[in-house]
C-alpha cells in the first residue's frame, strides 16, 4: 500500500507511465506497399505477413481495404495501428455518407485527411507506426499518394514504402509509363513484388493485387509467385565460406 | 390588457403550440432592408437593397463572401449576420485545411440551421434575429437556400427577404421557370427587376444596391457600382419604365403586389411600410 | 522484444535549395523540386514553392510536414486577413506574419528553413531570409537549405550587396536586371546540384513583377 502511495507521488514514474502509453516501436508490422498509376485507376500490390520482430507471426495479414467508394488504402508497419486508422476512417466515411447529399469524400480528400491525421499524432509524440499509400479514382481524375508516420507526404506516379523504396522504385522509374494497361501493370508489379521477396527477409510469398478504377475497388484472392531458388550458389551455400563449422 | 403570458422566454410554448420569442425573430427579418437570390444551373446571384438607417449615416454591409464558393446575404440584425457569416467563414477555412476541397454548401447550412435551432431551446439565450440566403457551388452544382432564425432551413431556386420582399417574392415566382437554364446576365437582369420590386417606385440606382455573382469558374464577388449602373442603364430601368413605375406604383403595380402579399403572408408590407418611418428598431 | 529501431524521432530532413532575389521592379524566388530521406529520393517534382498572397511567394526546405503545415497555416491566416481588410496582405506584412508563426513553435519548431520574395507596397523587390524559430532580415538576395551553403558565397561574390554597416543604409536590391537575375539563379542551382545531392531533378523559378507571376522550369541533373 505504501510502495503504490508512493508511486503515485513519484514523478518519475507518472513520467513513464505516460511514456508506456506512447508507440515507441512497433510490435507486429507488415512490410512494403508499392503502388502504380495505370489506364484506367490505381494497382496496388502488399504481401500478407505480418512479423512479430523477425519471425513471422502472422500468414494471412489484409494490408489493403478499400474506403468509401473511391479509394484505397495501403499500409507498412504496424498492424494494429493500421486497424485503428481503418476505424477512424470508417467513421469518416459513414458520416460522409449520412449527408446523403452527392457530395462524397474523393482520395485527394482522404489523403489530406491522413495526412493531418499522421501529423497531428507526431506532433503528440505519439506517432501511428505506419507508412500508409492511398490511390483513388473520382471523376476521371486518378490520385496516387502517400503518407508516412511522421506526416511526410506526396504524390506521384507510383508510390512504395519502406524497402520498396529502395529496390522496387527504380524499377518503376525504369519501365512505368503513363498508358499502362491493366495486365502490364500486375506483371511489372509482380515483377517488383519478386524482387522484394528474394531481397527483403520480412517478405513472404502470399500476396494480393488491388485495383481501383471509376467502377470501384477489386482486391485479388492471395497468391504466390513462381521462384526459382536453384542457382548454383544457392545449392550449397557455406561452400567456400571459410570456418570452423 | 391583452399582455401575451407566453412570449417571455424561448422555451415557452403557448397553448396553441407556437413559440412567440422565434417567431419575433423571424419579424425581425421582415423588417431588414430586402435581399433576394436566385440561381441556374451553374450560377447564383445573391442582390440586396442597401438601406441607409438615417440622412447622416452610411447603409450597413448586407452581404459577405465566406469563401470563393459560398456567398451570404442578410436581412434582420445585421449583428447577428455578420457573427453568423463570421461562424461560416471559420468552418470553411476549417474544413479546407482539413481535407484541402471546399466544404459542400449544403452541408454548412445544415451546420448554421443547426446552430440557430439552439438558441430555441434554451432559457438562457436568444434566437438570432436574422435571415440568411446562402448561395453556393459545390460538385452538386450550384445552391441557394434560405436560413430562419427558428433553425428551419429551405433550398430554393429563387427567394427573396426583407421589406417589402413580397413584392419581388411575387416577380421570381411569376418567372422562375426559366432560371434553371438562364444565363448569368438574364440571373443578374432578374436580380435587378426583382430588387426594383421591392422599392416601391423609387427609382433603382447602384448606389442602393448590391449585386454578386457565383458560378462555375467565377469565385463569388461583388459587382462594382460602376457595373451595376451600366446593367440598370442597359436595361432601360432608369430611363423611361422606373418614371412610369414611380406613378403607378400606388395605384397598380404596388396594389397587385400587396393583395397577393396580404393573401399568403398577411403582414409583410405592413412591416416594409414601418421600416420606410426609420422606425425600425432591428435595423439599428 | 529489443528494441530494433534506432529512437524514434519526430523529424526529418528532406532537402532542397532554395533561392531569392530581390531586384529594383522584380523578385526571384527558384527553389529544386526534389524531395528526399536520407540516401532515398522519394519523389521528383513535389514545388517547394507556396504562393502566400499576390505579391508575395515563400520558398521552403527542410521537414516536407512542417512546411506543409507552416504554409497551410499561413493560407489559413491569409484568409481571414482578406476577410477582414478585403485586401491581399503585403509582402513585408506577411514577413512578420511568418516569423510570429514561427516563433510561436519556438519549444517545439517548425524544422523549415525559408525565404520569403515579393513587391513591396511600392512595387520594389523585396527577400526575406528566416532561421527555423523566427530571426528574420530584409536582404537583397538570400538562400536557404541543404545547397544554400554552396549558393549563398557565390550569391556574395556576384552581387556584392552593400555593407549593412554603412548609414545611412544602402537599398538592398541587386543591381541585375531581371534576365540576369532568372539566369544567375539558373547557374548557382546546375552548380549546386553538382555537388549537393539532395539538390536536383528540377528547378521552379517564379518571377514577380509588375505585370503579374511567372513561372519557368529548368531540368537539373537526376543523380
Amino acid at each position: 500500500m505504501n510502495l503504490m502511495d508512493s508511486s503515485h507521488s513519484n514523478p518519475m514514474s507518472l513520467c513513464s507511465q505516460a511514456d508506456s502509453q506512447r508507440t515507441l516501436y512497433p510490435y507486429v508490422t507488415g512490410t512494403s506497399v508499392i503502388g502504380v498509376k495505370y489506364k484506367d485507376g490505381i494497382l496496388m500490390a502488399a504481401d500478407m505477413g505480418g512479423s512479430y520482430g523477425s519471425t513471422l507471426r502472422y500468414k494471412s495479414v489484409e494490408r489493403m481495404k478499400p474506403i468509401g467508394k473511391h479509394s484505397l488504402l495501403g499500409a507498412s508497419g504496424e498492424i494494429s495501428d493500421f486497424q485503428e486508422i481503418l476505424h477512424y476512417l470508417d467513421e469518416l466515411i459513414l458520416y460522409d455518407n449520412m449527408w446523403d447529399d452527392g457530395n462524397s469524400l474523393g482520395p485527394k480528400e482522404v489523403h489530406s485527411y491522413l495526412t493531418r491525421v499522421m501529423y497531428n499524432r507526431r506532433n503528440k509524440f505519439n506517432p501511428l507506426w505506419n507508412s500508409l499509400v492511398l490511390g483513388g479514382v473520382k471523376n476521371g481524375q486518378k490520385y496516387l499518394g502517400t503518407v508516412s508516420m511522421i506526416g511526410v507526404h506526396f504524390e506521384d506516379n507510383h508510390v512504395a514504402t519502406g524497402f520498396g523504396n529502395h529496390l522496387a522504385r527504380p524499377i518503376l522509374r525504369d519501365e512505368w509509363h503513363e498508358d499502362l494497361s491493366f495486365e502490364d501493370g500486375v506483371k511489372l508489379l509482380e515483377k517488383c513484388m519478386r524482387v522484394l521477396l528474394y531481397r527483403d527477409r520480412s517478405a513472404v510469398n502470399k500476396l494480393q493485387i488491388a485495383k481501383i478504377t471509376e467502377e470501384g475497388v477489386t482486391i485479388s484472392q492471395p497468391y504466390s509467385l513462381k521462384t526459382f531458388w536453384g542457382f548454383s550458389a544457392f545449392q550449397n551455400p557455406t561452400v567456400g565460406a571459410e570456418g570452423s563449422w | 390588457m391583452f399582455r401575451n403570458q407566453y412570449d417571455t422566454d424561448v422555451t415557452t410554448w403557448s397553448p396553441a403550440g407556437r413559440l412567440f420569442q422565434v417567431e419575433y425573430a423571424m419579424e425581425a427579418v421582415k423588417q431588414g432592408s430586402a435581399a433576394i437570390g436566385l440561381r441556374s444551373k451553374t450560377h447564383v446571384v445573391l442582390a440586396c437593397v442597401n438601406k441607409a438607417n438615417s440622412e447622416l449615416s452610411s447603409h450597413q454591409k448586407k452581404i459577405f463572401k465566406v469563401d470563393d464558393h459560398i456567398g451570404v446575404a442578410i436581412a434582420g440584425l445585421t449583428a447577428d449576420g455578420r457573427v453568423l457569416s463570421r461562424y461560416m467563414r471559420s468552418e470553411c477555412i476549417n474544413y479546407s485545411f482539413t481535407y484541402e476541397s471546399p466544404l459542400p454548401v449544403g452541408r454548412l447550412v445544415v451546420q448554421l440551421a443547426d446552430k440557430a435551432q439552439v438558441c430555441t431551446q434554451r432559457s438562457w439565450k436568444r434566437p438570432y434575429g436574422v435571415g440568411l440566403l446562402v448561395a453556393g457551388l459545390d460538385e452538386s452544382g450550384a445552391h441557394l437556400y434560405y436560413n430562419c432564425p427558428s433553425g428551419n432551413y429551405f433550398e430554393y431556386q429563387a427567394f427573396a427577404i426583407g421589406s417589402r420582399s413580397q413584392a419581388a417574392k411575387t416577380y421570381l415566382e411569376r418567372r422562375f421557370g426559366t432560371f434553371q437554364n438562364s444565363s448569368r446576365e438574364d440571373l443578374i437582369k432578374d436580380a435587378l427587376f426583382a430588387i426594383r420590386e421591392t422599392l416601391q417606385g423609387e427609382k433603382l440606382k447602384s448606389s442602393i444596391c448590391t449585386v454578386t455573382v457565383l458560378g462555375v469558374g467565377e469565385p463569388f464577388h461583388i459587382l462594382d457600382q460602376e457595373t451595376v449602373q451600366g446593367l440598370i442603364n442597359a436595361f432601360e430601368m432608369a430611363g423611361e419604365e422606373a418614371p412610369a413605375a414611380d406613378q403607378g406604383a400606388a395605384g397598380e403595380e404596388g396594389a397587385a403586389g400587396e393583395v397577393v402579399a396580404a393573401a399568403e403572408e398577411g403582414a409583410a408590407p405592413e412591416e416594409g411600410a414601418a421600416t420606410e418611418e426609420g422606425a425600425a428598431p432591428m435595423d439599428i | 522484444m529489443t528494441k530494433q529501431q534506432a529512437n524514434w524521432s519526430p523529424y526529418d530532413n528532406n532537402g532542397g535549395s532554395c533561392v531569392a532575389i530581390a531586384g529594383a521592379d522584380y523578385c526571384v524566388i527558384a527553389a529544386d523540386t526534389r524531395m528526399s530521406t536520407g540516401y532515398n529520393i522519394l519523389t521528383r517534382d513535389y514545388s517547394k514553392i507556396c504562393k502566400l498572397a499576390d505579391k508575395c511567394v515563400m520558398a521552403s526546405s527542410g521537414f516536407q510536414a512542417d512546411v506543409r503545415a507552416l504554409q497551410k497555416h499561413l493560407a489559413a491566416r491569409h484568409l481571414i486577413y482578406q476577410h477582414q481588410h478585403n485586401k491581399q496582405m503585403s509582402c513585408p506584412a506577411m514577413a512578420q506574419l511568418l516569423s510570429n508563426t514561427l516563433y510561436y513553435k519556438r519549444f517545439f519548431p517548425y524544422y523549415s528553413f525559408n525565404v520569403l520574395g515579393g513587391l513591396d507596397n511600392e512595387g520594389k523587390g523585396c527577400v526575406f531570409t528566416y532561421d527555423a524559430v523566427g530571426s528574420y532580415e530584409k536582404v537583397g538576395y538570400s538562400s536557404q537549405g541543404s545547397g544554400s551553403t554552396l549558393i549563398m558565397p557565390f550569391l556574395d561574390n556576384q552581387l556584392k550587396s552593400p555593407s549593412p554597416l554603412l548609414l545611412p543604409a544602402l537599398d538592398a536590391v541587386t543591381p541585375l536586371s531581371e534576365p540576369e537575375a532568372v539566369d544567375l539563379v539558373k547557374t548557382v542551382f546546375a552548380s549546386a546540384t553538382e555537388r549537393d545531392i539532395y539538390t536536383g531533378d528540377k528547378l521552379e523559378i517564379v518571377i514577380l513583377n509588375a505585370s503579374g507571376i511567372r513561372r519557368e522550369y529548368m531540368d537539373l541533373r537526376k543523380d
